[in-house]
């Protein structure tokens, strides 16, 4: 590992050297380092790029790092990782993916990523995605997570993207199953011509499913943002969407929440709101002794927490 | 010591100019707690802001410990030690009290025992509402007494508190009199009140009371308020006009 990947892994997972339990690291587009523990089992998958996690049933308090960095200009990949999560787990899996790219060519890494949650689970994710480099090759990452959620488990699902990412195209399926639930907050900051577009579909499949899907987002510049989180309720459950936007400079954001009763038992909600910070915010912080950039940066990075 | 001379703020509405704040002249000594009462849109605010820096006067000068202020904008004057409470303060998606706080007082990590004095004397409980995001979940009234928390917190020399009293009830008022008889007693900060409320008026070493944007009156609480108490018929000229008839 050179500083570039320390501080990649940093960012992305918190990492300060090996983390402890089960790992797996990929630097550009090759293995760079796997632990298993006696209950996380982590393989490599034979047919196609990516890796296979499996836990153990009654696993409690393990954490899994499955970060990937690339640090070379040019790379693009499309990676499969599938988890196989048995039930009774306790578990928090952190994902997370950093490019440098000091070059010219663009550099992708395309991740899909599809959990398997068993009976009585609970998992919480963490995807962080991260940019960095003076090359003028773009940064590219288009994410897809896929979530089958089982009989009264439970996921909280925390995706984070601030600055550096040129584009990125997310897409996140939850099927909810009977008493479980979804959570899914998604945090993001664009700058400079980025453009960012994030769908999700949250399927509440199960008699006493239950998801909340919360989006904040700040748009700076001229970058682009478009959220199409969709809730579709098929069973007696309850759903919740709320997306949240500060627009700044001279960017746009659309925001389509949208929600499907086909139960009579379902109760869906949605609210979405765009706005430039108020003024009144900024004053109020300047009148505690900040200046009205550091009152701006106080509101932004405690709206995007 | 705080002082106005001089000061006078006006607004062009089309042709017309309106004269918000009139030729306001004023000493605040240290220490003092000083209430500024008067009708609706008598100026009240617009004197409160204009020492905040909030309000840009058109003419005059404002000192405050000697420093001529008049052009300093509101951070800088924050820093020389003058605080203002929202008459109707904002709320913060992702701030949570404890942020508040933390900004007002100066430290970087504040203690819960710290954050616990502060809360208690607005009548709040740290334990509920100290990682409680100030946004739309807190009623008007609670944001209203964390606004003052943070201006407690602040320990400003200057505490400029707008109408403190509006949407809270009536337990939380009467620990908020206490609090405000606490730092009289102690005289280490001065306080400007505005406010309607006969307890906070009492607990007035000066009144100001201030209409049509002028100060009308101003002396100790024994002189101005038993003339306030004597001219509070007010309202419409007509009705005046048809009484006197």
């Amino acid at each position: 590992m050179n500083h570039i990947d320390e501080v990649l892994l940093e960012q992305i997972a918190n990492m300060h050297g090996t983390p402890e339990g089960a790992y797996n690291i990929r630097k550009d587009s090759t293995l760079a380092a796997r632990a298993n523990t006696e209950n996380i089992k982590i393989e490599t998958k034979q047919d196609k790029s990516g890796i296979d996690v499996y836990i153990r049933p009654g696993t409690k308090y393990e954490v899994v790092h499955i970060p990937v960095i690339i640090t070379q200009s040019g790379i693009e990949e499309l990676v499969y990782n599938d988890f196989f999560i048995g039930e009774d787990c306790d578990v928090a899996i952190i994902a997370g993916c950093g490019i440098h790219n000091d070059g010219h060519n663009r550099s992708q890494h395309d991740g899909v990523h599809t959990f398997h949650v068993g009976k009585n689970s609970r998992v919480r994710y963490s995807e962080k995605h991260y940019g960095q480099g003076d090359g003028d090759g773009e940064k590219i990452m288009n994410p897809q997570t896929i979530l089958y959620l089982d009989e009264g488990s439970s996921v909280q699902l925390d995706t984070v993207q601030i600055r550096g990412v040129d584009s990125t195209k997310r897409y996140t399926k939850v099927v909810v199953g009977k008493n479980a639930e979804a959570i899914l907050t998604e945090r993001l900051l664009t700058h400079g011509a980025q453009t960012a577009v994030s769908e999700m579909d949250v399927l509440l499949d199960g008699e006493g499913a239950s998801s909340r899907i919360i989006s904040r987002s700040v748009a700076q510049d001229q970058s682009e943002q478009t959220f199409y989180p969709r809730m579709i309720g098929n069973a007696p459950s309850f759903g919740h969407v709320q997306c949240d936007s500060i627009l700044m400079g001279s960017a746009r954001i659309r925001s389509i929440p949208a929600i499907t009763a086909n139960h009579t038992e379902a109760q869906l909600v949605h609210e979405a709101a765009i706005g430039r910070i108020a003024g009144d915010q900024i004053t109020k912080l300047m009148t505690l002794g900040l200046t009205s950039e550091e009152a701006e940066e106080r509101i932004l990075s405690g709206f995007l927490k | 010591m705080l002082k106005l001379e001089h000061v006078s703020y006006q607004v062009s509405e089309g042709e017309q100019t309106l004269s918000i704040l009139n030729d306001i002249n004023l000493v605040v000594e240290d220490g003092q707690l000083i209430v500024i009462t008067g009708p609706n849109g008598g100026g009240k605010t617009t004197l409160a802001k204009v020492i905040m820096g909030l309000v840009t006067p058109t003419s005059g000068s404002i000192t405050y410990n000697g420093t001529d202020i008049t052009n300093l904008g509101i951070t800088e004057r924050a820093k020389l030690g003058i605080s203002y409470g929202f008459q109707q303060p904002p709320r913060f998606k992702g701030l949570r009290v404890r942020d508040l706080l933390e900004l007002a007082s100066g430290e970087d990590k504040l203690s819960r025992e710290k954050c616990c004095l502060y809360l208690t004397r607005v009548g709040l409980c740290a334990d509920d509402y100290v990682d409680r995001e100030v946004d739309a979940s807190l009623s008007g009234g609670e944001v209203k007494r964390i606004e003052i928390a943070t201006i407690l917190a602040r320990q400003s020399g200057l505490m400029i508190f707008d109408e403190p009293e509006a949407g809270i009830d009536l337990w939380s008022f009467s620990r908020l009199i206490d609090t405000f008889q606490s730092i009289r007693q102690q005289r280490n900060n001065t306080l400007l009140i505005i406010s309607h409320q006969e307890r906070i008026i009492s607990l007035a070493d000066e009144i100001l009371l201030v209409a049509d944007g002028q100060i009308q009156q101003h002396g100790s609480k024994d002189d101005v308020f038993p003339f306030i108490l004597s001219n509070t018929v007010t309202g419409c000229r007509f009705m005046n006009e048809r009484a006197d008839a």
